[in-house]
């Protein structure tokens, strides 16, 4: 048998019919649905009078017009009715549905592999880009539009093209204080936010070999900013210790079972690869986003970088854009531009490591006089718990931080939780596009424990050497 | 889904790379539980100068007399000409909704985002690909000719210049079906539903988990 990439066996496992034009009718296991990019596809079926093809293969949560400070008081009346069509759709159809104050609930990425939604070998799709995150758990998991949504609802499939394949291999270790965060950050910065366009990327080598689960979900997470539409991890003992005993995980024989099949989700040695990136994990350092797209990142010890050095008129027009949209002159150091405020939270980096070592720079400081608002916000219920047992909200209020309620929050600032024209923000999220987090707002990407320093020093700073 | 086949229509040009889902439709306006609608706030934040709220008019909101499709020439636009990467980020499919609702029928780029890419076909919007030199000429073309038009023939897969030259692009067949003759996807995929059925029976013998209840 030729030797397959992951993605070809995942790909192969879920064909329902190869078409003549190179299309495929593909099966999809699970479906996530949130309130924003579901409602019309419901609106659809009905519409169509059409039902859902397999109930219990959708499963929602509500997430990002939640509020993270009251959570039972929704000001935007347009918001509400949106979070109560999502509830009213689940109940019509019978669909299991963590609503806000339920202790489950959480940002979709977020719940999904805490609850075991999300398991080794499945097909898993979300009405949201960051549905790659559940890659690392060696599923093929990709962002899809409502149209799609209600097509998997009414059929269970979709109608795919198979992307190339793509092999991100990074050799080493990361040094103490880099992260997840960084290493996807220098991915995107290496290849950029089109490189991996028409791609799945499968992320391997001893660096990635290394990481945590949640740490391997900050990879894939951002695979969207890279332009791929799904990121993939091999299963290895770290997965199946990570699934383990979840609520969604099989049990008894079927769990015997399971752990067979997913021992087989790698990539066979002599697979081939369309694309081939390689980088030494330990060549990088903490990076920070200075542009108004992730691909203008550089690492910290960089200067805001000058159009006029760029010979591309396009990306010279791009670069000079991006200055005037961020207030940023070329040359500046980026350790010494001073922020206004921090965001702790998203798909990215909300999970309990996340929270960890944000607060692990936070404990016993004070948050600079020039900050005038930090929050954290946990990506679920059961991580907000969690952080609480370990007295981390203590150590994030004490330091003059905001402790919220979980939610999608200022990732994309659909609920109140949004920066005015002209702040600045440490983001822990994945995305610095022009007016996301906030109408004029300026977005400069990081890992926990840089927007923690940056927070801690009033300006970005090198947590190496905090 | 309306059907694309043959569209003449006049050319805006918007030239800035990766053109992001924020910028084509803010998330102030996803909130809403509708399709239709988002028009008004295609770009809003390039092409107004205040804050676009969902429940704000937007009759005599201040325009931005530097955003492009706010130039007298351009109104009407059909056809919008685009650079690299054009639909990157959110899978928001309120994207192609609001290009599509402002009136645009075709955009034209180099290189689309997947996503995007797929969403646009869904809803009649034709993504064409030319490369990047010959994208090139189509600005300075559309710069330099007020009223610049193009043909675009789905049929053909030809865009045509007022001047007669003929660029010729790929669209696959499948997807090029469904769009000439306005198809709803998930009808055809129903047509399939014994093939998903015996998919289905295989799978549970041999992953029983995938079909746990929830």
């Amino acid at each position: 048998m030729t030797a397959r990439t992951l993605y070809d066996k995942l790909w192969d496992a879920h064909l329902v019919e190869q078409f003549d034009d190179g299309a495929a009718l593909i099966y999809i296991d699970r479906h996530i649905a949130h309130e924003v990019t579901t409602p019309q596809a419901f609106e659809g079926l009905k519409l169509a009078g059409r039902g859902l093809w397999r109930r219990a293969a959708t499963v929602a949560v509500s997430d990002h017009n939640v509020p993270t400070r009251d959570i039972h008081h929704i000001s935007d009346p347009v918001a509400k009715v949106q979070l109560e069509t999502l509830a009213r759709n689940c109940r019509e159809h019978r669909i299991t549905h963590f609503d806000i104050g339920d202790v489950r609930q959480g940002i979709v990425h977020v719940t999904g592999p805490e609850q075991g939604w999300s398991l080794p070998g499945m097909t898993i799709v979300c009405g949201d880009s960051h549905t790659a995150t559940n890659g690392a758990l060696g599923a093929l998991a990709f962002g899809i539009g409502t149209s799609e949504v209600e097509h998997v609802m009414a059929t269970q499939t979709l109608v795919l093209r198979k992307a190339k394949n793509m092999l991100i291999e990074v050799s080493g270790t990361l040094r103490p204080g880099v992260s997840a965060k960084d290493l996807i950050l220098a991915i995107i910065g290496r290849i950029g936010t089109a490189g991996a366009t028409g791609h799945t990327m499968e992320y391997a080598g001893e660096a990635i070999s290394r990481l945590s689960m949640e740490e391997r979900m900050t990879v894939c997470n951002m695979s969207i900013e890279a332009g791929g539409r799904a990121g993939l991890v091999a299963v290895d003992d770290k997965t199946i210790a990570y699934v383990e005993g979840r609520p969604g995980a099989p049990k008894g024989e079927e769990w015997t079972q399971a752990v067979a099949a997913w021992r087989e989700l790698h990539s066979d040695p002599g697979a081939h690869f369309d694309t081939v990136v390689r980088l030494d994990a330990s060549e990088i350092e903490p990076q920070v986003t200075w542009g108004t797209s992730p691909e203008m990142v550089l690492p910290i010890s960089g200067r805001v970088p000058d159009p006029a050095a760029e010979t591309d008129e396009v990306r010279r027009t791009g670069i000079a854009g991006a200055l005037k949209y961020m207030g940023l002159t070329p040359g500046t150091p980026l350790a010494e531009i001073p922020i206004d405020k921090v965001f702790i939270g998203s798909c990215t980096n909300s999970r309990i490591e996340d929270l960890r070592a944000a607060a692990a720079v936070v404990k016993g400081k004070r948050l600079a006089a020039n900050v005038t608002l930090a929050m954290v916000v946990p990506g679920s219920g059961l991580v907000k718990r969690q952080a609480e047992a370990e007295g981390l909200d203590r150590v994030f209020l004490d330091a003059g931080f905001e402790w919220r309620e979980p939610g999608c929050s200022m990732c994309l600032g659909m609920n109140p939780d949004q920066l005015l024209p002209g702040e600045r923000c440490a983001s822990t999220s994945n995305r610095n596009f022009e007016g996301r987090q906030g109408h004029g707002g300026r977005t400069h990407l990081v890992s926990p424990a840089m927007a923690a320093a940056a927070g801690i020093a009033g300006h970005f700073v090198d947590v190496q050497k905090v | 889904m309306e059907a694309f086949t043959r569209l003449t229509g006049l050319v805006a040009p918007i030239d800035r790379p990766n053109v992001d889902t924020d910028a084509i439709i803010p998330k102030q306006f996803l909130k809403s539980i509708k399709r239709s609608g988002f028009g008004p706030n295609l770009f809003d934040e390039w092409r107004y100068l205040d804050k676009g709220e969902p429940d704000k008019a937007n009759e005599g909101r201040p325009l931005n007399p530097d955003f492009i499709l706010n130039q007298p020439r351009y109104q009407g636009a059909q056809i919008l000409l685009a650079r690299d990467n054009f639909g990157c980020g959110s899978s928001r499919e309120h994207a192609p909704w609001a290009i599509y609702d402002y009136g645009f029928r075709a955009v034209i780029a180099p290189s689309f985002a997947d996503i995007f890419y797929g969403n646009s076909a869904k809803n009649g919007l034709l993504l064409v690909t030319l490369s990047a030199e010959i994208v090139e000429r189509l600005f300075n073309d559309t710069r330099a000719t007020p009223g610049y038009a193009l043909t675009i023939d789905l049929g053909a897969q030809t865009v045509t210049t007022p001047a007669g030259e003929i660029f010729q692009f790929d669209y696959a067949a499948g997807l090029k079906h469904r769009m000439l003759n306005g198809l709803d996807d998930i009808g055809m995929t129903l047509q399939k539903a014994d093939a998903i059925r015996a998919y289905e029976a295989k799978r549970k013998q041999s992953a029983p988990w995938l079909f746990a209840e929830t």
